[in-house]
């Protein structure tokens, strides 16, 4: 059998010296680099999906007013910069897709699990190194094919994100057939990449953990990644199953979910959200693997319950497969099934709260450092925890006839997505930079970025849940049309304003990342005093990774340890009979 | 999974599973393609059950029924499970060093392979000559029952399934031309294991909507 | 609070409560985190010199607060379902209501009227676009039709939402108005590019005065 001599691959590769500047940085099949490619290449989307989302705002503060410098739109989306309503649809559409399938999930999934599963673990890179490369690849054409959507005859799909048929199945009804096929397209490349990227995930931490790094030893960022590319091994293919069905809908006369021919509109529904759901939990679980980290680090202290923390995260991963109901509660889905979503829905609130009082658990007696990872990892236990109490609204099917299809969504949806997972997307670029780039981020714009992007963030979206509570529904061109929304104009007014600033802070973010590539203080090996496999590695790390396997004899949260002097205590260091070996840390 | 054996100085040994990677991976991929076939199958289900009629094959056109012959049907599946037998003799004869068992039966499985594929073919040529696409002809929609969900859902599913097996068939023919180049030995021998799991896997979806 | 729109049907104040409930309950666990947090932010900030507490966790812990949400979220779910048959189920529909039709398309609401005999199907039904007449205080049925795509039959001020969806049929939805005046009907669920603009009036008149009016469309 050919069994432990494909396993043990070279432990660093020695022909790194003489790769051409196009095998090291566009077709690299190093982690650490296609880490970093999917890192640049999603900021630029958020970057779009941002600015789609203004868009969006300067029509809900401004209905029917030119935007500014909307004079260089073309007329079949802006004509004098004033938004047609078609055109909002195809923003409300985009900015969801760009955001979730673009920025979001790439960010996470893409950039961390990539950068940090093979140095956390101890591998010297992926099981499938190749295979990494063309998910990266194959993800930035689904991208380009995304964003060419935009710009096709007829504009791009316009029937939201979820792409609700027969809407989305017939060109005539929304007058857009091109980009609804683009859209398709698009999703079923992402669902390759997705694909590539997980099995290679499940496979690196199965088989690949140095010496000593049980599964019970690795650090909760690893937990969570590797119980996301579970998830998105098994949901994405749903989702690819139902768009191809949709394809067909619209290209080859099938009729899966057109009614004139026998189809079923709610089939659509079931498979998008039996995708769906698990889909929300790919957008946070990393996020709050990462978070836990980053607070452990911050507090000096070791995670406060790492086993029920782990198992927090597997109930959430498994109960995410059977709430999609929730979603269809209003749907004409048989009222019966209500109470049984209801309370499988309801149930995620146990292992969410798990978490939260956790991360309380391990701030409390701690040694706080608030540096700018940490600050940000507050901010997501803080805006989380919002985020989880505003769910509960939604699983309560009897509310849920109230504020289904309202602001009350939005707001929720942005307090996990973006009180929730961008604060920790922050919190990791800020946390992990040194190590990618071997340069330090600023730290105080750090705080400034994180100061302002904290207060604005709430301005725009708390005030969302009055609006839901008015009955203020989503997805509308311009809310003045109905005489019980007039009253939220002020408000509405007030979050767009609130959003360009919150957009325009973001240009502080920006300028430090990218001044610090070339500016930014030398990071030493191990700023953050941390305790896991990749800060016992130079800054940046090198090729390969490990110069020899690391041995692991401990957790990754053994802050303050009493066996040594120092507040951390690295995985790989031996305690030769408790004699309390001496750590050095740089700082 | 395996925590258990403890060296000394309190390390453990490499954790994983025994399992190398490429065959771990072909797992991983399958789970995946699992629910990739559960999304269709699971459409197929609800349309049809959802339904009181359904275009059967061996009924006659004027009543109903498709021009599928039931008897060609059964044949290809049962192909399809042949097939897998010479895969796993195949496996068997490698894992001896027996190269020359090893070249015959991957050669059957190809073969086997490609004719499933192209009865298939001639299949979807029969019910296109009678009108049968993903959309029927109006002259079909009256006479049989829910035409266009069966032209949805079997073109679909049996599509999908060819193009697999379609798949398989090539990266088959790479390994069989590996074989009899002496690519594999009796220790490794781990390409032939791979691609027979990927194989066995489209031979079970095959037969289960045969 | 005025928050909620004004609740003019007869099931709307149970929604409320439930609304409210859940409101009472996470509003507390809210004050309730983020004062704990910001209290710890502040009593555990870091001190040059100090070393935390090396504490790994507690079962003991988690125990409780594993339990404790368990019991909140069943008893919001148990509040939950005491409404939402009465509203949702067919089964549990009021047995002497008025039956009205609407099928909704891009962009309208066109809802049909069983006229003078209150039967549907007869010859002296009458059809009105984007205007809901319905008398006070009587339990109306709904059936719902959408031509095209999925439309979202949604009465902020009754609480009641309810997608009509394409090829689906016999869907029906209920409620009272307990209040007369005008209010307004949305379609809650993206449908196109006037989705923004498919809006009804509904007119809730006191009984008499409803009677009158179908005399006068016949």
């Amino acid at each position: 059998m050919a069994t432990t001599e494909a396993a043990a691959q070279p432990r660093s590769q020695d022909h790194h010296g003489e790769m051409s500047f196009i095998r090291k940085y566009i077709f690299s099949t190093d982690h650490k680099v296609i880490g970093i490619q999917f890192l640049f290449t999603c900021l630029f989307f958020l970057a779009v999906g941002g600015l789609l989302a203004m868009m969006v705002r300067w029509q809900l503060g401004f209905p029917g007013q030119p935007m500014p410098g909307g004079g260089i739109m073309p007329d079949t989306m802006a004509p004098g910069g004033i938004v047609l309503p078609e055109f909002y649809n195809a923003l409300v559409t985009m900015h969801a897709t760009f955001m979730i399938f673009f920025a979001v999930m790439p960010l996470l999934v893409g950039v961390y699990a990539n950068f940090l599963i093979p140095l956390k673990i101890g591998a010297p890179d992926m099981a499938f190194p190749r295979l990494n490369m063309m998910s990266f690849w194959i993800f930035v054409l689904s991208g380009v094919v995304m964003l060419v959507s935009l710009f096709v005859e007829g504009g791009a799909a316009a029937a939201g994100w979820t792409a609700y048929a027969p809407l989305s199945a017939v060109p005539d009804y929304t007058g857009v057939s091109t980009g609804q096929q683009l859209w398709i397209i698009s999703i079923i490349l992402f669902g390759a990449s997705s694909l590539l990227g997980s099995v290679n995930y499940i496979t690196t931490v199965v088989n690949m953990r140095a010496p000593g790094m049980t599964l019970f030893r690795m650090p909760l960022s690893i937990w969570s990644l590797f119980i996301t590319a579970i998830l998105a091994l098994l949901a994405v293919p749903v989702l690819a199953g139902a768009v191809i069905m949709l394809l067909f809908d619209q290209t080859i006369g099938t009729t899966f979910f057109l009614p004139e021919n026998g189809g079923r509109p709610l089939l659509w529904q079931h498979l998008f959200w039996f995708f769906g759901h698990p889909e929300v939990y790919i957008l946070i679980l990393p996020a709050m693997g990462i978070v836990s980290d980053i607070l452990a680090n911050g507090s000096r202290k070791p995670i406060f319950g790492y086993r029920s923390m782990v198992y927090a995260l597997i109930a959430i991963a498994f109960l995410g497969w059977i709430v999609w109901g929730h979603h269809m509660f209003q749907s004409g889905m048989n009222p019966l099934l209500g109470a049984s979503f209801m309370v499988s829905t309801m149930a995620i609130a146990i292992p969410s709260a798990i978490k939260v009082f956790n991360w309380l658990g391990t701030i409390w007696r701690g040694n706080l450092q608030f540096h700018t990872p940490m600050l940000n990892a507050i901010a997501f236990v803080a805006l989380f925890t919002i985020g989880g109490l505003s769910g509960i609204f939604m699983a309560s099917n009897t509310v849920d006839i109230f504020i289904h299809d309202t602001y009350f969504i939005v707001a929720h949806i942005h307090y996990v997505l973006f009180g929730g997972s961008l604060f920790g997307i922050f919190a990791a670029i800020y946390f992990w930079y040194p190590k990618m780039f071997g340069r330090m981020m600023n730290e105080t714009w750090g705080k400034v970025h994180f100061a302002l992007t904290f207060t604005f963030y709430n301005l725009v979206f708390f005030p969302m849940h009055i609006l839901g509570m008015g009955g203020h529904m989503r997805r509308i061109y311009d809310p003045n049309e109905y005489e019980f929304l007039q009253r939220f104009q002020g408000m509405n007014k007030f979050i767009s304003i609130s959003a360009f600033l919150l957009f325009a802070v973001q240009v502080p973010f920006l300028i430090n990342f990218f001044w610090s590539l070339f500016k930014g203080k030398k990071a030493p090996d191990n700023p953050w005093r941390d305790n896991g496999l990749e800060w016992t590695v130079p800054s940046p790390a090198p090729h390969g990774n490990f110069e020899t396997a690391p041995t692991v004899y401990r957790g990754p949260y053994e802050f303050s340890s009493p066996d040594v002097e120092e507040d951390f205590l690295p995985q790989n260091v031996p305690l030769n009979g408790g004699g309390g070996r001496k750590v050095t840390g740089d700082r | 999974m395996n925590e258990a054996t403890i060296l000394s100085g309190g390390v453990r040994a490499e954790p994983g599973m025994r399992v190398y990677n490429q065959k771990l991976g072909m797992w991983v991929f399958l789970a995946s393609e699992v629910m990739f076939f559960t999304s269709l199958i699971g459409a197929y289900i609800i349309l049809r059950f959802g339904t009181d009629a359904w275009a059967l094959p061996g009924i006659p056109l004027e009543e109903g029924g498709t021009p599928l012959a039931i008897n060609l049907t059964a044949f290809n599946t049962f192909m399809l499970i042949c097939s897998s037998v010479t895969m796993v003799k195949a496996f068997a004869a490698i894992q001896q060093g027996d190269q020359k068992n090893l070249r015959l039966f991957l050669s059957l499985t190809v073969l086997l392979g490609a004719s499933f594929v192209g009865i298939q073919i001639v299949e979807y040529m029969a019910l296109v000559r009678e009108g049968f696409l993903p959309h029927c002809g109006e002259h079909l929609a009256a006479l049989v029952p829910n035409c266009h969900l069966f032209g949805s859902t079997f073109y679909t599913m049996t599509g999908f399934h060819g193009a697999h097996v379609s798949i398989g068939v090539l990266c088959m023919i790479w390994v069989t031309v590996k074989a009899f180049r002496g690519g594999y030995t009796k220790e490794d021998h781990g390409g032939v294991e791979v691609i027979g799991l990927y194989w066995h896997f489209v031979d079970r979806w095959g037969w289960r909507w045969g | 609070m005025d928050w909620l729109p004004p609740a003019a049907s007869s099931y709307a104040a149970d929604i409320d409560k439930i609304f409210y409930v859940i409101l009472v309950v996470t509003g507390v666990v809210f004050v309730g985190v983020e004062a704990t947090l910001l209290f710890f932010l502040f009593k555990y900030r870091g001190r040059e010199g100090r070393k935390a507490a090396y504490i790994e966790g507690s079962n003991k812990a988690e125990v409780i607060w594993t339990v404790t949400p368990a019991i909140f979220i069943l008893g919001l779910a148990f509040a939950s379902h005491s409404v939402w048959p009465s509203v949702k189920n067919p089964d549990r529909f009021p047995s002497d209501a008025l039956e009205f039709a609407v099928r909704a398309e891009q962009f309208e609401w066109n809802f049909t009227y069983p006229g003078a005999d209150g039967v549907l199907g007869t010859g002296d039904d009458f059809t009105l676009r984007n205007q809901l007449h319905v008398p006070v205080d009587q339990p109306v049925v709904v059936r719902l039709e959408a031509v095209d795509v999925i439309h979202s039959f949604f009465i902020p001020a009754f609480r009641i939402k309810q997608d009509a969806v394409p090829g689906l049929s016999g869907q029906r939805l209920w409620f009272e108005a307990t209040q007369t005046g005008e209010f307004e009907l949305a379609c809650a669920e993206l449908c196109g590019l006037g989705h923004y603009r498919m809006r009804a009036r509904v007119i809730v008149h006191t009984q008499d005065e409803f009677g009158r009016w179908v005399a006068e469309q016949g």
